[in-house]
């Protein structure tokens, strides 16, 4: 075995990253999504000051994750809480990473008035088209004719109702500073998504509002397919259905450089 | 501080400012509106956190997250706004952080009016939100008491890292009253050693949450929240007594059903009629110490409400049947005038009462022959 040095290391934990190993499943975008945030908040040295807001859905956990302080709020609630946290510490880097069904069903109302009132807060959205911790029901965000366990025969838009694109909704609200959709099938699309999450940090880090990356993820095991096949999902049926792309970027937000 | 004309609502609003409130977070709801509208000016002018919120959902998260920060921090509400806080304050208790919630309770059930009532008594004192957990709740009867015992809540909060419930009703919250404000204290935070603020080179990291995935830690959370509660019933009881050294048999009754019955009892002891009455401060924790103390010398017990008998429970399990414990109650928004009161104490005075009696029973019987 040849020992690891700064020559063949390709692989090293994040030091935003505490040594717990994640409960994910196999090939779930989770995980990439929680070590891009630890890389940024690495990169701009802001492990010490921030406070990340857990959601309830499959990333309930991710403050075991971080080696950050962390809250955990109920369901939906992330932005409220968040809003409490920042407006009395200011200084402090704030950020929620909230699933489809805890940002845009359950927790509509607080995402919305949070981005409505610029708060200066830094949103994860994990866009995986169904409700993963609670068996894969389904989500304000599942495509037209996706199977679910709570919708077995396809979503029926007749009924059921049609995908909310949330990036393009909050993009409209003044208080945005910057609202993006990526994506994380592959390792370009990686490394845009990054980007982006290291953008929206760098808004709140400079007082330019709200901002939201939302990412769309995959949930191999309730969509019944391997990582793989997860991935090819996520590109040839989700980006055409919630299209990549910068829907909100403030004067302010685009002259930084990164 | 001289004494001043204040009304209660805006009473409890300078009451929180000068007790220390750092954030205030709370959504418009009658009859409690003046304390959010005072505060809109007051905590911006002083460089402090305030937050209209998009819902009471909304408030009572934002006050959660302050909380967590380490900060005083406090909503306001009234009955509706308060059922949709529960999921918060159930959270906010299992989470063990301090927090301050007046409710300024109006008739109900459902939208209700927005007359006085004290129909939540039940949801503040015996449940609300999901799990096992108390909540200190404080029952002022005038504007002075609002202040004292807005201020008194955070500490009560922080000392117990629990969530400490000014419950009032609409009458109070309006009545304009002398009352004599505290010293502004000076803003200084606490640095508790559980606050998620940020490590900021101090320290390694904290987690707030109210998850306990092993039952058994779950069970130890519960078992803890229980030892401080039997603390908080042991060390923090308070209510006011009058005119309890020779009475024959004593009213019950807190906040302004309290404060109805002090006129009644005045007027009956100017004729002769030997009553006192037990205004319980803490109606959680319930003085069942001082009911006990009185069940010995005292032939009975009437309690008066603003609901339909919610404290009579707590009477009742105190009483435990040893002597005759009589109701009268007003509900819906309806304030019990002085009289109706005297007529009560004048007719417990004047007949044999018995234990096997149940008081609701007799009550609704005297109600449907006055209605
Ligand atoms: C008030 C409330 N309602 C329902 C639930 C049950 N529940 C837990 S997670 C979840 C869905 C989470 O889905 P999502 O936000 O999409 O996260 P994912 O697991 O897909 O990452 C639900 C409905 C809950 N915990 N609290
Ligand atoms: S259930 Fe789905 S979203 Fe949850 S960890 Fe597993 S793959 Fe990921
Ligand atoms: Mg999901």
């Amino acid at each position: 075995m040849v020992a690891t040095n700064a020559n063949n290391l390709v692989y090293e934990r994040p030091e935003g990253f505490t040594d717990t190993p994640t409960h994910y499943c196999p090939g779930c975008t989770h995980g990439v999504a929680h070590r891009l945030i630890a890389e940024v908040l690495e990169e701009m040295d802001l492990i010490d000051r921030t406070i990340g807001v857990a959601p309830v859905g499959c990333s309930v956990f991710a403050y075991n994750y971080f080696d950050t302080d962390f809250v955990e709020a109920p369901h939906g609630r992330a932005p409220a809480m968040a809003t409490g946290i920042k407006r009395v510490l200011p200084d402090r880097i704030v950020f929620t990473y909230q699933g489809d069904g805890d940002l845009a069903s359950i927790g509509m109302g607080e995402i919305v008035h949070a981005a409505a009132r610029g708060e200066n807060l830094t949103v994860i959205f994990i866009n995986n088209a169904n409700y993963g911790m609670t068996g894969g029901q389904m989500a304000p965000t599942t495509l037209p004719g996706m199977k679910t366990t709570s919708s077995p025969n396809g979503r029926d838009v007749e009924t059921q109702g049609f995908p909310i694109r949330m990036a393009e909704m909050l993009s409209t609200l003044d208080g945005v500073g910057y609202c993006v959709r990526r994506s994380l099938h592959d390792p370009k699309n990686i490394r845009l998504a990054k980007k982006a999450i290291r953008t929206a940090f760098e808004t709140q880090a400079r007082g330019l509002g709200f901002s939201m990356v939302e990412l769309l993820s995959t949930c191999p095991t309730n969509w019944g397919m391997t990582p793989v096949d997860s991935l090819k999902f996520v590109e040839q049926h989700m980006v055409p259905a919630f299209p990549l792309g910068d829907y909100k970027v403030a004067a302010g937000v685009a002259q930084i450089k990164i | 501080m001289p004494r001043e004309l204040w009304k209660g609502n805006e009473a409890i609003a300078e009451a929180s400012v000068r007790a220390g409130l750092d954030a205030y977070f709370g959504y418009p709801i009658t009859p409690q509106t003046e304390i959010l509208e005072y505060l809109s000016k007051r905590m911006p002018e002083l460089g402090r956190a305030f937050v209209q919120a998009e819902s009471e959902l909304g408030a009572i998260n934002m006050v959660y997250g302050a909380a967590c920060a380490g900060v005083r921090v406090m909503s306001t509400s009234s009955s509706p706004g308060v059922s949709l806080m529960m999921e918060g304050l159930s959270y906010i208790q299992g989470t063990e952080v301090p927090a301050v919630l007046v409710n300024v309770m109006r008739g109900g059930p459902g939208l209700g009016n927005i007359a006085p009532s004290q129909a939540d008594y039940n949801q503040a004192v015996h449940g609300g939100g999901h799990g096992d957990y108390h909540n200190i709740v404080l029952a002022p009867a005038s504007v002075q008491e609002a202040i004292d015992l807005t201020v008194m809540s955070f500490d009560l909060a922080e000392k117990y890292r629990t969530i400490c419930m000014v419950i009032l009703d609409g009458s109070v919250g309006q009545m304009m009253e002398p009352a004599k404000m505290p010293e502004m204290r000076p803003m200084q935070r606490a640095n508790w050693d559980w606050a998620t603020d940020g490590r900021m080179g101090k320290r390694p990291r904290r987690i707030l949450s109210s998850i306990y995935l092993d039952p058994i830690e779950e069970e130890k959370l519960n078992l803890r929240l229980l030892s401080r509660w039997k603390t908080i019933q042991r060390d923090e009881v308070r209510y006011k007594e009058y005119f309890l050294d020779d009475a024959e048999f004593v009213i019950v009754g807190f906040g302004t059903a309290g404060r109805v019955a002090l006129s009644a009892v005045r007027q009956a002891r100017a004729k002769g009629i030997k009553v006192g009455l037990l205004r319980p401060i803490t109606v959680s924790p319930f003085p069942f110490e001082a009911i006990e103390q009185l069940v010995g010398r005292v032939s009975g017990f009437l309690v008066t409400e603003m609901n339909s008998g919610q404290m009579l429970e707590d009477v009742r399990l105190a009483v435990k049947g040893r002597v005759p414990v009589e109701f009268y109650g007003r509900m819906g928004g309806v304030v019990p005038f002085t009289e109706e009161i005297l007529h009560e104490i004048e007719r417990i005075a004047s007949s044999k009462l018995s234990v096997d009696v149940d008081p609701r029973e007799a009550w609704l019987e005297r109600m449907a022959q006055a209605v």
